[in-house]
């Protein structure tokens, strides 16, 4: 049986078995969820396939979203990047545009892939597709490092929370980011503790952002928050590529990510009665649906 | 602690924009349309709490709407939910009640009646990620969850019942993964939920309605990934 409670025994699993994340998390799958690797496999091609739709539709047919607050993001990113404009550079320019698309997709009742939740789910394939196209990677390989995002997910639902209701949206889109982050270093050739030391960053970095969003809605703030989600995340990656060590592991920043959110007052946590929510113009567009 | 998949963590594939009010509210439907069964001529929901607030914005009543025509979670219909009920002639109502607040937040009452008038209402919340639980089911207090083969056996709260309902199952070569009874009150009726690791066939509902003590049985199969 491969399982594993903690980054810690995760990284002697890889170790043991001079394996990477998502070659754990695969086989994990296949023991606990009692199926073969192809079914675990095809599963995950289908998210891909999902997060690519849901990625790229946005930036030629802009979508409204339910509640009014966003709709059309993608579609001004993507003419910004077309005209030479953009600020940040190929991989973060279409990371940012692939996240907001998502979450365009996403507010308007379209099919998208919640990784770890709805509200964060432009961060992972923000940041994985970007890469594919900038360095030609194989679907495959991206649908491998889904599986090591997965792990990353994985350890923080089970040992602290996904819920931005629970933990504020550091738990939302910060682990989402790290999750990214994590998956984008096995993909760019790092090793597993270099993986983990990037998710250990972005929750660093991330640590102690609330959950605020205007009337109650997953459009605003959420949706910027998805772009800045992905720049964490590949700050995070380039810091541990580069060598760097860090010196709080991943297990003691998700502990402390789940302590910190429990402070987090509750007009902070997804009650729409605070925060960006509680702003003369976020309150202006309140009235609660 | 229960297994937690990678699905659960990349996935579900859903209908946005939250797992909690929009897949949630549709897991939720959908379930309790198999527990009905039969073909559905009304179905009115009540909301409470953040689902009564808020649930225009995030779509949960389309999102109910389509899971009791037995849309799942990803599928793309469920945005014109209103209008294809309406095509198929299916009656549909939502309340809200704000004053209830000694529920979960995010709960909702469904009330569906069939073509020969039937009804049956169910109670469900929605825990957050997509996960859900059905709560009471006609008023009586149960705990369910979908994610198991189950049989829902409704009977008289009395010796001997969930004696021959362990016996039809072991016969069967049935594995229990749990097993609940929950009553109105002593001698009243009583729902049984057996959860079962082993597919559930519909010889199995004959046999326990031999028993006199057994009124109903509802067989819900758990969904293949």
């Amino acid at each position: 049986m491969t399982d594993f409670k903690s980054a810690k025994e995760l990284l002697e699993l890889c170790g043991r078995r001079q394996c990477l994340i998502s070659d754990v998390m695969k086989q994990r799958e296949c023991d606990l969820g009692e199926t073969s690797m192809d079914k675990v496999c095809s599963r995950m091609e289908r998210a891909l396939e999902i997060m690519k739709q849901s990625a790229f539709t946005p930036l030629k047919s802009p979508l409204k979203s339910m509640g009014g607050l966003i709709g059309g993001e993608a579609e001004k990113l993507e003419g910004h990047y077309r005209d030479g404009m953009d600020l940040c550079g190929d991989v973060l320019s279409r990371g940012i545009t692939y996240a907001m698309a998502v979450l365009e997709v996403n507010a308007s009742m379209g099919l998208i892939v919640a990784a770890p939740t709805a509200g964060s789910a432009g961060v992972v394939p923000g940041l994985l597709l970007s890469l594919q196209q900038k360095y030609n990677y194989p679907d495959a390989r991206v649908r491998d490092v889904l599986f090591n995002a997965g792990a990353v997910g994985y350890l923080a639902m089970r040992n602290a929370t996904v819920a931005g209701a629970v933990g504020g949206c550091q738990a939302e889109a910060g682990v989402a980011a790290a999750m990214a982050a994590s998956a984008a270093v096995e993909l760019t050739g790092g090793t597993p503790q270099q993986s983990l030391y990037a998710a250990s960053t972005v929750l660093m970095n991330m640590l102690g952002l609330v959950c605020d969003p205007v009337r109650g809605l997953v459009e605003y703030p959420c949706q910027n928050r998805n772009a800045a989600g992905v720049a964490n995340a590949l700050i995070a990656a380039e810091i541990a590529l580069s060598g760097i060590r860090q010196l709080i592991s991943f297990d003691e920043m998700l502990d402390t990510m789940y302590l910190v959110g429990k402070k987090i007052p509750y007009e902070l946590r997804e009650t729409a009665l605070g925060g960006c929510a509680a702003t003369p113009s976020g309150c202006g567009a309140c009235g609660l649906s | 602690m229960a297994f937690i998949s990678v699905f659960d963590v990349i996935g579900p594939n859903m209908i946005g924009p939250s797992s909690s009010h929009t897949a949630g509210a549709c897991a939720i439907a959908y379930l309790a349309q198999k527990m009905k069964g039969g073909t559905l001529a009304k179905a009115e929901f009540t909301l409470y709490g953040s689902f009564a607030r808020t649930y225009r914005g995030h779509g949960t009543d389309r999102a109910l709407l389509g899971g009791i025509m037995g849309f799942s979670t990803d599928d793309v219909r469920i945005r014109d939910s209103f209008s294809i009920a309406t095509e198929r002639g299916i009656k549909f109502c939502f309340h809200t009640d704000e004053k209830e607040t000694d529920v979960h937040p995010n709960t909702v009452d469904i009330r569906m009646t069939d073509e020969s008038g039937e009804a049956m209402t169910v109670r469900g919340e929605s825990l957050g990620g997509g996960k859900i639980r059905i709560v009471q089911i006609n008023q009586v207090q149960v705990d369910f969850t979908g994610e198991y083969n189950a049989l829902i056996i409704i009977q008289q709260d009395k010796p001997g019942v969930a004696a021959h309902i362990t016996r039809c199952l072991g016969d069967k070569k049935i594995n229990i993964a749990f097993m609940r009874i929950f009553r109105e009150s002593r001698g009243q009726k009583a729902y049984t939920i057996v959860e079962t690791d082993d597919l559930l066939y519909t010889d199995i509902q004959d046999e326990l309605l031999a028993n006199p003590g057994i009124m109903d049985v509802m067989i819900v199969q758990k969904e293949e990934a």
